[in-house]
């Protein structure tokens, strides 16, 4: 763990009117690792992803990606705000997948997984194809190019989603809830591609309540409430023996 | 014995003998016949007859004078008429509803300056009928002899004299899609605003840009929205143009007025009109049921809905025993 991390976040703060929905979180999420968000609704987990690709604007602190800060642009003790061009940019390589799929309706699955790489990574139509029908046999999916997504399952929306996101080729990748919205027998499709994809070593910062997940998957799970970081560190650590006693009482009654 | 009955020959005596139970078999092998529905008939009946009516007077009553009506259906005049009022309808309507998009954003935009300014002309369009707007265009000269374009306050670069710019034609054209824009602005907004949220926050995530996201993801999914109230929009505007007679430009009514003007067959001539309006309109509903169609991909209801022919043969008589459904 020598290198710096792919992720930091320092001094995060972030409200919506009067109500403090992050207030100073700071996040280390190293190349290739994957670290679970945990905590009560409103906890601010989904906030803090949004702000990880600037979908949401900050009060204060930072993210940094690669070493590069999203979505301001430091010049003499200021943060400005980057242009909306220059801001899609940063977007391109983190990837995001949500708790509603977020599909495209009027776009088949293999038009929803192309438009990103043709428009914006400006690919050949026919490589942008070829690359979208490897995503989808890798989701488990193949074959189902022409469908659209009304026509498919909740669970197999969400693995096009991820596949969606995959073909940007981004070096992070946010999940929110993204098994949340799914009946319980499709979840474990979902959890599996998401698995696989952590094997892969794709850096990943998901928020979810599937606790199996943290503790077979996670490098590090971080429990929040009230817009703080309460505990962090390696699943049997925190999942076993949590030592802050709001962590103890969500364990308690997610487990 | 009557005082000390049994308990039984109480029950037996209140309740009526249970009904002789068909058997199973009866059951199974037996035709389900569908309830008789006299009264649609009857309702049916009664509306024939007066529609037969209506008919024989089209047809019986002398003064309708359809021979002339034939005469005059193709006649030149009423064919540029025509012309005109599907060219202006369509112009109209084209940079009408690019008003409208232009109106639509800013009204949805972050900007309150562009909000206001797109509220309020909503609101000033709105408010005035047309017609006076088409006449206050027309006689914009006597407001402003001449339009200049330069530095508010400061000097004009370019200036030409109103009486001969403001022709009726272009009055009705300025004054018409001004009004499209107002309205259309309304309906795209509604269109916009149906689109949830996810979707332009997926497609930001991918990295794609505002532009691309409007026009690839937001405006295709607010289309289903935004198409049966244009076709409404559409159709009275096909109408509504017929307005700029009062300003002497020769659309399809004004045409046939300078004929029957001189001749005196008016209702002959308001007949040739009529008729024309409702062959266009007619077009253009077909139209719109393609337009909807194809708007309607990835829907749950996209391929499933009925066809074309399956519409029309469920609202004639004598065939549909369907479900009546409507071109919307």
């Amino acid at each position: 763990m020598t290198a710096a991390p792919l992720l930091r976040i320092r001094g995060l703060r972030k409200s919506f009117g009067s109500n403090v929905v992050l207030d100073g979180v700071d996040l280390d999420v190293a190349e290739s690792a994957v670290t679970v968000l945990l905590g009560p609704s409103g906890s601010g987990k989904s906030t803090l992803l949004r702000c990880i690709n600037h979908l949401e604007k900050l009060d204060a602190g930072f993210v940094e990606v690669g070493g590069e800060i999203i979505g301001y642009r430091y010049d003499r003790h200021r943060l400005h705000e980057l242009s909306p061009s220059a801001a899609t940019r940063q977007r391109a390589r983190i990837g995001m997948v949500f708790q509603q799929f977020n599909l495209f309706p009027h776009m088949t699955v293999l038009e929803n997984i192309v438009e990103a790489p043709i428009a914006v990574a400006r690919k050949p139509r026919n490589e942008a194809v070829a690359q979208a029908r490897e995503l989808l046999d890798q989701v488990g999916l193949a074959g189902r190019e022409d469908s659209y997504p009304r026509q498919m399952s909740g669970g197999q929306q969400q693995r096009v989603a991820i596949a969606r996101a995959l073909a940007m080729e981004p070096r992070l990748m946010l999940f929110d809830e993204p098994t949340s919205a799914l009946d319980p027998e499709l979840v474990g499709d979902v959890l599996a591609v998401m698995k696989d994809l952590a094997v892969s070593g794709m850096t990943m910062v998901v928020v979810t309540h599937e606790i199996g997940f943290a503790r077979e998957v996670a490098d590090s799970v971080v429990f929040l409430d009230g817009g703080r970081i309460l505990e962090s560190g390696p699943p049997d650590e925190v999942l076993a023996h949590p030592r802050n006693d709001r962590a103890r009482a969500f364990l308690t009654a997610v487990l | 014995m009557t005082t000390s009955r049994t308990f039984d020959d109480v029950a037996g005596a209140a309740l009526p003998a249970p009904p002789e139970r068909e058997s199973d078999a009866n059951l199974l092998a037996a035709k389900v016949v569908p309830r008789r529905r006299p009264g649609q008939w009857a309702a049916a009946a009664v509306v024939l007859v007066l529609v037969a009516m209506v008919v024989n007077t089209l047809i019986t009553n002398p003064r309708f004078q359809w021979d002339v009506v034939a005469a005059y259906f193709t006649e030149a005049s009423i064919l540029r008429g025509l012309l005109l009022t599907v060219w202006l309808t369509a112009a109209v309507m084209a940079c009408g509803y690019l008003l409208g998009i232009v109106l639509a954003v800013m009204r949805l935009s972050s900007n309150p300056v562009l909000r206001m300014i797109s509220f309020g002309y909503v609101w000033l369009i709105r408010s005035v009928p047309p017609l006076v707007q088409l006449l206050f265009w027309y006689e914009l000269a006597s407001l402003y002899p001449q339009l200049s374009l330069g530095i508010p306050f400061g000097p004009s670069f370019v200036t030409v004299p109103t009486a001969h710019l403001f022709t009726g034609l272009l009055a009705a054209f300025v004054g018409l899609m001004l009004d499209v824009g107002a309205f259309s602005a309304e309906i795209i907004r509604g269109g916009l605003l149906a689109v949830e949220k996810g979707q332009t926050e997926a497609a930001q995530s991918l990295g794609l840009s505002g532009r691309r996201i409007f026009r690839r993801i937001v405006l295709p999914q607010a289309m289903p929205a935004i198409i049966p109230a244009s076709g409404n929009l559409l159709i009275g505007m096909l109408k509504a143009t017929a307005i700029v007679s009062v300003i002497a430009v020769q659309d399809l009514l004004y045409s046939a007025q300078l004929i029957y003007n001189q001749n005196f067959l008016i209702i002959p001539l308001l007949l040739v009109a009529t008729i024309w309006y409702i062959v266009l309109t007619t077009l253009l509903s077909i139209g719109q049921y393609f337009v909807e169609r194809h708007y309607a991909r990835g829907s749950a209801r996209g391929g499933g809905g009925p066809g074309f022919w399956q519409i029309i043969r469920g609202n004639l008589p004598l065939f549909g025993r369907t479900t009546p459904a409507g071109l919307s």
